[in-house]
Parts: structure tokens; sequence; C-alpha cells
């Protein structure tokens, strides 16, 4: 696991519940109080009504597959062998969320828009924990 | 609102236009001497000096004050708004309210980038903030083209726009560069060519992508009643808009539209006053092929979701009816990293009718419409030689 050659995220403030939820395998985000939505990336306050009353709540981890690119061409060093599948994820909650999706085909004849996917974590580093999505079920 | 808005239409000109003395791969010259070369060459177009100016706009990584100082200018008013490759578009507008407000007279906008040498920049990779290297850089989020092919594959799946009519923008847009000296990629190009080359991130190939060059570019604006004395025919800045959605790629409102543009467009066409019809040269910021498809439609010269369509057949080429992109554009003309300055300045020479085997025949009104992030944000510029009665 420390041989990660990916970038790896650093916590901020009002990320570092996101990352440490990672780590234990549990999918959060923050929610605004009073007008009920579910915020990503993580701020500190609700970008629909400003409000700092935010809380931190467990989503479900299922969503669908919104977009996605096969890239041939990928970033240097990154771990994922090309081709991979950069995904934007629609969770059930309501946010996009940009992940890899892992266990299917990088080949876009067999990913489909629309398709149910789930969380699926990925242990990086003695400290770090990425969530990945993979087709809902178990793969492909 | 409209009425307010046209109010400002005519008050403020483009006088200069220049580019750098040369671009491509240029090892030998820094971010900074390209902005030189495209001041000092802009200046002269307008038959100004330097010390005529008294703000200076430019977008970089570093202070607004370091172009400044570099050019040897003690501005009163400095914007170093960076909002991607169309901040030199909405530096316009930034350039008409200081100009209109009365606070300053000549406003120099500068750009010069080393994008393909990386002489002279700043060493922190533009794109890499706190966010970004939580949410995006993990995912391996490969730079440009894997951001755009997000949307592209969006809008291939909700209007069924096709890599064929992808292909076809890229070869319009050569056809141009065959017209223009000056251009980097000169070859004849087909359909077939853009198809077959290596797939970059999927949808997107080789061909689909941009050129990156080291160029600089400038453009110097007036008041209406300086620009009547300087050197060239006045271009007038009839209508601007900027706007801006969102910078990490995964919050884009809508993947298959240009919300930002739409903005940027509505507010440039309701403060000029003209129609879609009205405009002669259109100068679209083309990154990716998919740029300028969702941004015909975020412009509303088609529907959404037809902007595939619209550059099919080559209908933006030369000869066609909708002329686009005439220097070769970002993909076969030049791309430093902040391709909207190129856009301006062709603009500006189009109306004037300085284009040579390029020109669009009675070309009076042109559209420059940038891009900023990963369609963040945008800025629209409508601009002719006549202020519409």
């Amino acid at each position: 696991m420390s041989d990660y050659t990916g970038p790896l995220p650093v916590a901020t403030p009002e990320t570092k519940p996101f990352w440490d939820a990672a780590r234990r395998h549990e999918l959060t985000l923050p929610r605004c109080r009073p007008c009920g939505s579910f915020v990503f990336f993580p701020r500190s306050v609700c970008p629909r009504c400003l409000s700092a009353d935010v809380e931190w709540r467990q989503v479900s981890g299922r969503g669908t597959l919104h977009t996605f690119t096969v890239v041939h061409r990928g970033a240097k060093g990154f771990p994922l062998g090309t081709p991979y599948v950069i995904a934007v994820v629609e969770l059930a909650e309501g946010p996009r969320m940009m992940t890899n999706l892992v266990g299917a085909e990088p080949d876009p004849a067999k990913l489909r828009i629309g398709m149910p996917v789930e969380v699926v974590f990925r242990d990086v580093s003695s400290e770090v924990t990425l969530p990945h999505f993979r087709p809902a079920g178990g793969g492909a | 609102m409209s009425r307010d808005l046209r109010r400002m239409r005519g008050r403020v000109a483009i006088v200069g236009a220049a580019e750098a003395d040369e671009h491509g791969k240029l090892p030998h010259k820094s971010a900074f001497m390209l902005h030189a070369e495209a001041a000092r060459n802009a200046l002269a177009d307008a038959g100004l000096s330097l010390g005529d100016v008294d703000a200076v706009f430019s977008a970089g990584l570093w202070m607004g004050s370091e172009t400044a100082e570099y050019l040897g200018i003690r501005p009163r008013y400095i914007d170093g708004t960076q909002i991607g490759g169309c901040s030199f578009i909405a530096h316009v507008q930034h350039a008409m309210a200081a100009i209109d407000a009365g606070i300053v007279e000549v406003a120099l906008i500068t750009h010069g980038e080393s994008g393909a040498s990386r002489i002279g920049m700043p060493g922190t990779r533009f794109g890499v903030d706190a966010f970004r290297m939580q949410f995006e850089q993990p995912f391996g989020l490969a730079g440009p083209p894997t951001g755009y092919a997000l949307a592209a594959t969006r809008h291939m799946h909700e209007y069924g726009t096709t890599s064929e009519q992808l292909a076809e923008l890229a070869v319009s847009t050569r056809k141009w560069a065959q017209l223009n000296p000056r251009a980097i990629m000169r070859d004849p190009l087909t359909v077939d060519d853009v198809l077959s080359s290596r797939m970059i991130s999927w949808p997107l190939h080789l061909l689909d992508c941009c050129l990156v060059t080291d160029a600089g570019g400038a453009v110097v604006v007036t008041s209406a009643a300086r620009a009547r004395d300087c050197a060239k025919r006045p271009v007038w800045v009839l209508g601007t808009g900027e706007a801006s959605t969102h910078v990490i790629v995964s919050q884009m409102p809508d993947f298959g539209f240009w919300d930002a543009a739409r903005m940027s467009s509505e507010r440039a066409f309701a403060m000029a006053g003209v129609r879609h019809a009205d405009i002669d040269v259109a100068m679209f910021y083309d990154a990716f092929t998919i740029v300028p498809v969702m941004g015909l439609e975020a412009a509303g010269f088609c529907g959404r979701g037809e902007g595939g369509a619209f550059v099919s057949g080559g209908r933006t080429a030369p000869g066609g009816p909708f002329p686009m992109n005439t220097n070769g554009g970002g993909l076969s003309y030049t791309h430093s990293g902040m391709y909207g300055m190129f856009t301006l300045v062709e603009a500006v020479r189009q109306v004037r009718g300085e284009c040579g085997a390029r020109q669009v025949a009675g070309a009076k009104t042109a559209i420059c419409h940038g891009l900023g992030g990963m369609f963040s944000s945008a800025a629209t510029l409508v601009c002719g030689t006549e202020i519409p009665s």
C-alpha cells in the first residue's frame, strides 16, 4: 500500500470528516439542516442558502453513472493503468461526484450512462482511502 | 434591463490588436517576453505609446502588477482577473466599465504564455488547488482533455452528437488555417484523419484537441472620443458578458449544456442589440472540438443539442454560410493555454478587413466567445465597425 504512486488528497478542515469516514469505509456528506440539501464537495456552508448549519450524514453509496470518459493518455504516475475510467456519479441523495469506475471493462461500448453503481473503498496508503464506484451488484 | 445595457454600446472601442512577433515552440522566449512583444505591437497598431496607458489587464499565475512592471507602466487601474482562457474577453468588459466610469482612458490587455516550452512560467501548475487536489486529482484527471471528454460523452448520450460531427469541425477549422500563412497546422485534414488519430480520452481523439504553443497577444481599449484619434478605424465594443457556474468539474450544472455561455452571450446580445443573423464572423473558443459545438448552442446560434448538425457539412469552413474561427482556431492556428486573446485579435482584424486570403468579405460585426476552466466560465464580446442605430 505504501508504494501507491497516485496523487493523494490532503484534507482541509471542512473536508476532514469526509476523508476520515472514507477511512472507515463510509461515505458521508455535509447536509444543510435548514434547507435539507446534501453538499458536494464538502464545504463549511451550504451553497444553496449559505447557512453554516451543516451536519455530517452517512449516505447510501448508491447512485447512477452520470457521465464518463475512458482515459488513454493518463495522468503521470497514476496507478490505474490506461485505459481507465473517470466517472461522474450522481448519488441517490442528489450530489454528483468524480470517481473512478472499477470492476467494469474500460470499454465505452460496455458502459451505459444511467447504469446503477455503488461505492467501493480502496485503501491506498496507511492513511488514505479513496471512494471508487463499481457497477451495482458487485461488478460487471 | 436591456435598455440600460444598450446605453453602454459603442462607449468604448478596441483601437489596437496584435500578437507577439512569433509563436509556436519558442524555448528562447519567456512568457513575459511574449507579453512585451504583443503589447508593443498592439500599441503601435493603435498609434499610442506607453505613456498613454493608464490601466493594465492580464491573467496569469502572477500578480497583474508584475505585467505592468515588466512593461514599465505605472497604472492607476490593475486587473488580474483570472477565469481561464476567456479572461481577456472578460477584461474588455472590465475595461469598458473602468473607462465609462472615468477612472481611466487607455486600457492595455495583454497575454503572454509559454504554454509549450514553459519558460518563465510559475512553478505552480494551474488548476491544482485545495479542492481539485482532493476531489479530482486522486481519480487521475489527466488535464483538460479528460474533463472535456466528460461533457462530450454526455452530449453524445443526450443528443446523438457523433465523433464524425466533431471531426467535421476540426476539418473546417483546418481549411481556414490553410489560408493563414501564420497558422501552425496547415496540412490537409480529413474526417478520417481525425477519427483515426490516437484516442486521448474517449470520446476525444488527438485531433479533437487544440495545439499547445508559446504565444502572446494584446488589445488596447479606449473611450469613444479617444478612439477617433487613433491610427485605425475603431472597432466598437457593442456587447459584453461574462459568467461563471463552477470550477470543480463534477459540479458542472448540466454536462450536456454550457450554462455560463448562455448567460454571458444573452447579456452580450442584449447589450449589442444585434441579431444572430447580423454576425458576420464568429470566433468560438475551440480548445476541443466539443467546445464550439456546445458554445454555439449556448449562444443561441442553434438549438440545444443541434450543435453537431450545425457544424456539419462544412458550414463553418471557408465559403460556408457561417465563417467561424477564421484564423485556424486553437485547433490549427495556435493555443497558448489561454486562447481567448486570439479570438479578439482575429475578430478585430476581420472587421477591419485585414485578413488577406482568409478575409470574410464585407465583415462588419463579429462575436468572440470564450471559455474558462472546464465549461466553468464564459465571456462574450460582440464588436464591429458600425454602431447599430
